[in-house]
C-alpha cells in the first residue's frame, strides 16, 4: 500500500515537472464517434506543438456530446448531426457550430455468386430499407445493374443498432430520397426501423454483412477503406453512378457551400453536380459562444484556427475529406464570434 | 457490577431511560449491532435513492404513456412513440434460456468439483473459472460475433431447428430463418457469461457441507450419487440458490455482450432464433445519442421497468423457495 | 433390497457422476479456449509500450494504455474502500443480527441491486456525483462501481458466516466472548476463505465493467492528475478500441483485455496468499 502510493505520488509529481512553464489548460470535450479518428490526431498534434493545452476527447456519440454540453460538464462538443432549434433554445448560452471534416456513407452488400460492383437508385434503397423491395432480382435493383444475374433470394436487411451520426446521414438522405420514408420514418441517430437486424458500430454492421449471405448495410466510407469492403454505387441527385471517395465528397459539399448558411448548419446529402456523392455529410464542432475563462477560449480560439489550416492536412490520411476552401474562409472569419 | 465490559449479565432486568442506553452502547454487541444495521440500512437508502431517481427522471415518458407502454410494440424515437413490450420479452426470453443452460451445467460441474476432483485439481480449476468473472462483456460479445454467432448459424442452429424444431408444441421456439444473430445466441452467451458464477459459488457453499452429513448418507448405504444428490446439495440449497440469483440478476442486466449478439431488432417473435432486443441493451445503445427529453424520459423508464421485473422474479424465486422448503437444508 | 434396484441404483451412480464429469469437461474446455483465445490474441499485442505509454493517435504504431492501467487500479481501489465495508458489514448483520422482516427487506433489495443494469448505476452516479459539481470524475467511477460491488459481498459474506458451524460459535460464547468479539475472532476468520472468494468475485466483475464508467469516470487521453479529474480505463478503452474501425486499435484492445485479466488474476493471488499466510480454518 505504501509503496503504491509512493509510486502514484512519484507518477503526479512527474506529471507536474513535465507540465512546463505555462499552466496547463485543461479542456474536456465529448460528442461524436465518427470523427474520432482525425480528432485524436488533431488534439494529438495540437498538443505537442502547445504543450500547455491539453484537449481531451471523448467519442460518446453526439447525441452524448450536445447533452453533456448542454449541461456544463464539457467545455465543448462534436456531433455528426446538427443541433435542431430545439435543441438550441434548450441550452443556457449561444452555441456556434463549427464544421470540421467531410465524412460519406456507402452501401456494402453480400452477394453470394456475384462479383459485379451494383448501383443502387435512390428509391432501390429506399425500397429495400422501408421493406417495399423484399428480393435481391426486383426490377427496380435490376435496371440499375444491366447483365448482372441477381438471384431471386430475400434481401436481410442491416442496420445500426446504436444511435450514431452514421444513421443520422443515410436516414436523412432516405429522407429525400423517398416521401414515403419521411413520413413513416423520418431521420435521426435512433430511428424505428421498419425491418432488418441491428449490428453495433461499423464493426457490427459490416460482421453482420460478411457473416450473412444476402444482406445489405451501411458503413462509413473510412471504415470500408480501411477494412478492404467492398460497396456499392450510388445514384446522385443528377441522376448519375457514383462511388464514394474523397473527391465525390468534397465535390458535394462544394455545391452546398455557395448556399451554407452562416451557422454552418446544413445537410449536404443529395447535393447537386454530376460528380457529388449523395451520401455526404459535414461533421461539426459545437462551440459555446461565451467562454468566460480567458485561457480556455484563447485555447479554443488556438486550435479552430489551426484546425483550419494546417490541420486539414491531416485529413485525406486518414480517409476524410478536407473543407472545400469557401467553408474555410466562411468559418475562419466565424471564429471572432467566439468570445 | 462486574468490571468486564465485554460479559452481559443476563439475570439483571433491562434497564430504561438515556445512561442506560449509553451503559447497554459500552457494551461491544450493541455497537455491533447498531454499526452492521447502520451498513445495511445503508443499502437501503442507496437503493431507495436510485428508484428515485428513476421514477423522477422518467415522468414524462410516464405521464405520456401511462399503462400502454408496458404492451405497445412500437419503438420510434423519431415521431417520439415508445413502448417495452418487445424488450420485456427479450429480456425474460433471454435470461430463461441463459438459466436453463447455465443452471443445470454449473451444478453439474460444481458437484464435480467439489465432490469428485482431488482437492488440487479442484481448487485450480476454480482459481481460473473465478478469473473469467472478470473477462469484459465487450471481450464476451466479441467472442459471441466470432464464435458463437457463425456456430449457431451453421451448426447449432439448423440441428436444433430439424430435431426440437419439429417437435409439438417445443417445435415453434425452433423456427427459421436463422441469421446466427437472435435470442438463442444471446442466451447462449449470457450462460457462458454466468455459468462461472454458479460453480465458483455452488462449488464453496458443497465445500462447506459437513463431512459427517455425507459419511451418514454412505453409511446408510447410499451410492455416491444419491448422497451427493439426497443429502449434499439439499444442504446446500440456499447457498445455491444464492448463486443462481447472482446469475439471474446479472442475466438480466447484461448490456454490452448482449447487444452485439441479439440482433437489436425490437420485435417479439416466437423462434428463439429471430431476432430480439433487451431492455439493457436498449439503453445501453441509445442513452449516449438520445437528445429529446421524452426519448431519454422513455430510456430511464425501461429502467423502471427492468426494476420491477426483478422485483418480480425475485419475489417469485423466493416463493418457490419456501414452497420447496421441506427440511433437509441446513438449519436456518 | 431386490437384485435390480441395486443394479439400477448402481448405474443411475455411474450415470450421473460420469455425466457431471463430462459437464465439468465441456464447460471448463469452453472456459480455458476464452481465456485461450485472449491470451492469444492479447499477447501477440502486448509490449513494454503497452504498460508504459500514453495512446497515440489512429495510425500511429506504439503507444500504450498506461493511463488507463493505473485508471483502472484506482478506480477499483475506490470500489474496494468505499463498497466492501458496507458489503461485509450488512453480510454480518444478516447473519449475525438480523430481524426477521428487516434482514427480509435487506436481502430482497440487494437482490434487486444486483439487478439493475450497470449502466442505469453509471446513470444514477452521474445525477449524484457528476452534475451536481459539472465535471466528471474519478471519484464518481469509484462510487458507481462501489455500488455494484456491494451485492455480491453482501450474499456471500452472509452465506459463508452462516456456513460457520455452531459448535465454534458455542465454543467461543462459553469461553465468555460476548457476541462481538466471537465474531471477530472466531467466525469471521473461519469464513473468510468464503468471503474473500465472494469479494473477490465482486471486485473481478467491476473490474471489466464499462457501461458505469462512461458518465463518470468518462475517459482521458492524458494522465489523470487527481480524483477529481476523469480517468482512462482498461474496459472503457476495450469498448473505444474493439468498435472503432482500426486493426492496430483491435489488437490493442485485446491486448487490453488480457491485461485486465492478468491484474485480476494478480489481485486474487495476492490476496490468497496473504490469507493463507496467516492460517485460516476451513471447515470440509
Amino acid at each position: 500500500m505504501m509503496r503504491k502510493s509512493l509510486l502514484v505520488v512519484s507518477l503526479l509529481l512527474m506529471l507536474g515537472a513535465a507540465g512546463s512553464a505555462q499552466s496547463p489548460v485543461l479542456l474536456n470535450a465529448a460528442g461524436a464517434t465518427f470523427p474520432y479518428p482525425i480528432y485524436s490526431k488533431w488534439f494529438d498534434v495540437y498538443h505537442n506543438e502547445h504543450p500547455n493545452v491539453q484537449i481531451n476527447y471523448q467519442s460518446i456519440g453526439s447525441g452524448g456530446g450536445i447533452r453533456q454540453l448542454l449541461a456544463g460538464t464539457v467545455d465543448f462538443g462534436a456531433s455528426d448531426g446538427p443541433m435542431s432549434d430545439d435543441q438550441l433554445s434548450q441550452a443556457k448560452f449561444k452555441i456556434l457550430h463549427f464544421p470540421t471534416v467531410l465524412g460519406a456513407v456507402v452501401p456494402t452488400y453480400n452477394l453470394p455468386g456475384v462479383t459485379a460492383e451494383l448501383s443502387f437508385t435512390q428509391k432501390a434503397l429506399a425500397g429495400i430499407y422501408l421493406n417495399a423491395i423484399t428480393k435481391w432480382n426486383d426490377p427496380e435493383i435490376g435496371k440499375a445493374n444491366p447483365g448482372v444475374n441477381l438471384p431471386a433470394a430475400d434481401i436481410v436487411v442491416v442496420h445500426r443498432s446504436d444511435g450514431s451520426g452514421t444513421s443520422y446521414i443515410w436516414t436523412d438522405f432516405l429522407s429525400k430520397a423517398s416521401d414515403d420514408w419521411k413520413s413513416k420514418v423520418g431521420k435521426s441517430t435512433s430511428v424505428n426501423w421498419p425491418t432488418g437486424l441491428g449490428g453495433k458500430g461499423n464493426e457490427g454492421v459490416s460482421g453482420l454483412v460478411k457473416q450473412t449471405p444476402y444482406a445489405i448495410g451501411y458503413i462509413e466510407l473510412i471504415y470500408a477503406v480501411q477494412n478492404n469492403i467492398a460497396y456499392g454505387k450510388v445514384q446522385n441527385a443528377a441522376g448519375k453512378f457514383v462511388k464514394a471517395d474523397l473527391a465525390g465528397v468534397t465535390a458535394a459539399a462544394e455545391s452546398a457551400a455557395k448556399e451554407i448558411p452562416d451557422d454552418f448548419r446544413v445537410s449536404i446529402t443529395n447535393a447537386p453536380g454530376a460528380t457529388a456523392y449523395p451520401i455526404s455529410s459535414f461533421t461539426w464542432l459545437l462551440i459555446p459562444a461565451q467562454i468566460s475563462d480567458a485561457d480556455k477560449r484563447d485555447a479554443i480560439k488556438g486550435f479552430l484556427k489551426w484546425m483550419l489550416s494546417d490541420g486539414q492536412k491531416y485529413n485525406e490520411g486518414l480517409t476524410y475529406a478536407q473543407l472545400p476552401k469557401a467553408v474555410i474562409a466562411k468559418e475562419t472569419k466565424a471564429i471572432s464570434l467566439v468570445q | 457490577m462486574s468490571a468486564s465490559a465485554t460479559t452481559i449479565d443476563h439475570a439483571a432486568p433491562p434497564e430504561a431511560g438515556p445512561r442506560a442506553l449509553i451503559r447497554r452502547l459500552r457494551h461491544g454487541d450493541e455497537v455491533a449491532h447498531l454499526l452492521t444495521l447502520v451498513f445495511a440500512a445503508g443499502i437501503l437508502l442507496i437503493t431507495s435513492l436510485l428508484v428515485y431517481e428513476l421514477w423522477i427522471n422518467s415522468h414524462l415518458s410516464r405521464a405520456k404513456f401511462g399503462w400502454p407502454f408496458f404492451w405497445t410494440r412500437v419503438w420510434d424515437p423519431v415521431f417520439d412513440d415508445f413502448g417495452a413490450a418487445p424488450f420485456i420479452y427479450g429480456t425474460l426470453i433471454t435470461s430463461v434460456v441463459a438459466l436453463l443452460i447455465a443452471v443445470p451445467l454449473g451444478l453439474a460441474v460444481a458437484i464435480f468439483l467439489a465432490e469428485l476432483a482431488p482437492r488440487r485439481l479442484s481448487d485450480s480449476v476454480a482459481f481460473l473459472i473465478d478469473l473469467l468473472a472478470a473477462v469484459p462483456s465487450v471481450i464476451y460479445g466479441l467472442l459471441g460475433i466470432f464464435i458463437v454467432v457463425p456456430l449457431v448459424r451453421t451448426t447449432i442452429g439448423p440441428a436444433l431447428i430439424n430435431t426440437l424444431g419439429r417437435v409439438p408444441v417445443v417445435g415453434a421456439f425452433f423456427r427459421p430463418p436463422n441469421y446466427g444473430v437472435g435470442f438463442f445466441t444471446a442466451g447462449l452467451v449470457l450462460a457462458i457469461m454466468v455459468v462461472p458464477f454458479i460453480i465458483s459459488v455452488s462449488r464453496e457453499v458443497l465445500l462447506t457441507v459437513p463431512r459427517d452429513q455425507r459419511e451418514a448418507a454412505l453409511a446408510l448405504g447410499a451410492t455416491r450419487w444419491e448422497s451427493t444428490w439426497q443429502v449434499v446439495v439439499p444442504w446446500a440449497r440456499t447457498g445455491i440458490m444464492g448463486s443462481i440469483f447472482l446469475a439471474l440478476a446479472r442475466a438480466l442486466g447484461e448490456t454490452m455482450a448482449v447487444t452485439m449478439v441479439i440482433g437489436n431488432d425490437p420485435k417479439i417473435a416466437a423462434s428463439l432464433f429471430a431476432p430480439g432486443y433487451t431492455i439493457a441493451a436498449v439503453i445501453a445503445n441509445e442513452f449516449t445519442e438520445a437528445t429529446g427529453d421524452l426519448y431519454l424520459s422513455a430510456l430511464i423508464e425501461l429502467g423502471l421497468v427492468l426494476f420491477l421485473m426483478t422485483f418480480i422474479l425475485n419475489g417469485l424465486a423466493r416463493i418457490l423457495i419456501v414452497a420447496t422448503e421441506r427440511g433437509g437444508g441446513r438449519p436456518a | 433390497m431386490s437384485r435390480l434396484r441395486l443394479l439400477w441404483r448402481k448405474s443411475l451412480n455411474g450415470i450421473m457422476l460420469s455425466l457431471t464429469g463430462v459437464a465439468a469437461f465441456a464447460v471448463v474446455s469452453v472456459l480455458f479456449l476464452i481465456l485461450g483465445y485472449l491470451l492469444f490474441n492479447g499477447g501477440k499485442s502486448l509490449n513494454w509500450d503497452f504498460f508504459t505509454k500514453l495512446p497515440k493517435p489512429v495510425g500511429e504504431a506504439g503507444g500504450g494504455m498506461a493511463n488507463a492501467i493505473l485508471g483502472s487500479l484506482k478506480l477499483l481501489l475506490l470500489a474496494a474502500v468505499f463498497g466492501l465495508p458496507v458489503g461485509l458489514m450488512a453480510g454480518i448483520y444478516l447473519a449475525e443480527f438480523g430481524s426477521k422482516t428487516f434482514s427480509f427487506v435487506i436481502r430482497y433489495t440487494t437482490d434487486l441491486l444486483n439487478g439493475v443494469p450497470s449502466i442505469v448505476i453509471g446513470i444514477f452516479a452521474y445525477s449524484l456525483v457528476v452534475l451536481p459539481v459539472k465535471h466528471f470524475s474519478t471519484l464518481a467511477g469509484g462510487v458507481a462501481l462501489a455500488i455494484m460491488v456491494i451485492p455480491i459481498t453482501v450474499r456471500s459474506t452472509e452465506e459463508f458466516l452462516r456456513s460457520v458451524p455452531g459448535s465454534l460459535r458455542e465454543g467461543a460464547m462459553a469461553l465468555g466472548a460476548s457476541k462481538w468479539k466471537t465474531i471477530a475472532t472466531v467466525v469471521l476468520p473461519a469464513a473468510s476463505g468464503g468471503i474473500l472468494t465472494g469479494m473477490l468475485l465482486a471486485l473481478a466483475r467491476v473490474a471489466g465493467e464499462t457501461a458505469p464508467l462512461l458518465f463518470t469516470a468518462f475517459s482521458n487521453r492524458f494522465w489523470s492528475a487527481s480524483w477529481s479529474q476523469p480517468t482512462a480505463s482498461l474496459p472503457v478503452m476495450i469498448y473505444t478500441y474493439a468498435i472503432a474501425t482500426y486493426d492496430d486499435w483491435h489488437r490493442q484492445a485485446w491486448a487490453a483485455g488480457l491485461v485486465l485479466l492478468m491484474l485480476v488474476l494478480l489481485a486474487n493471488l495476492g490476496c490468497r496468499l496473504a490469507l493463507s499466510s496467516r492460517g485460516s480454518a476451513r471447515s470440509a
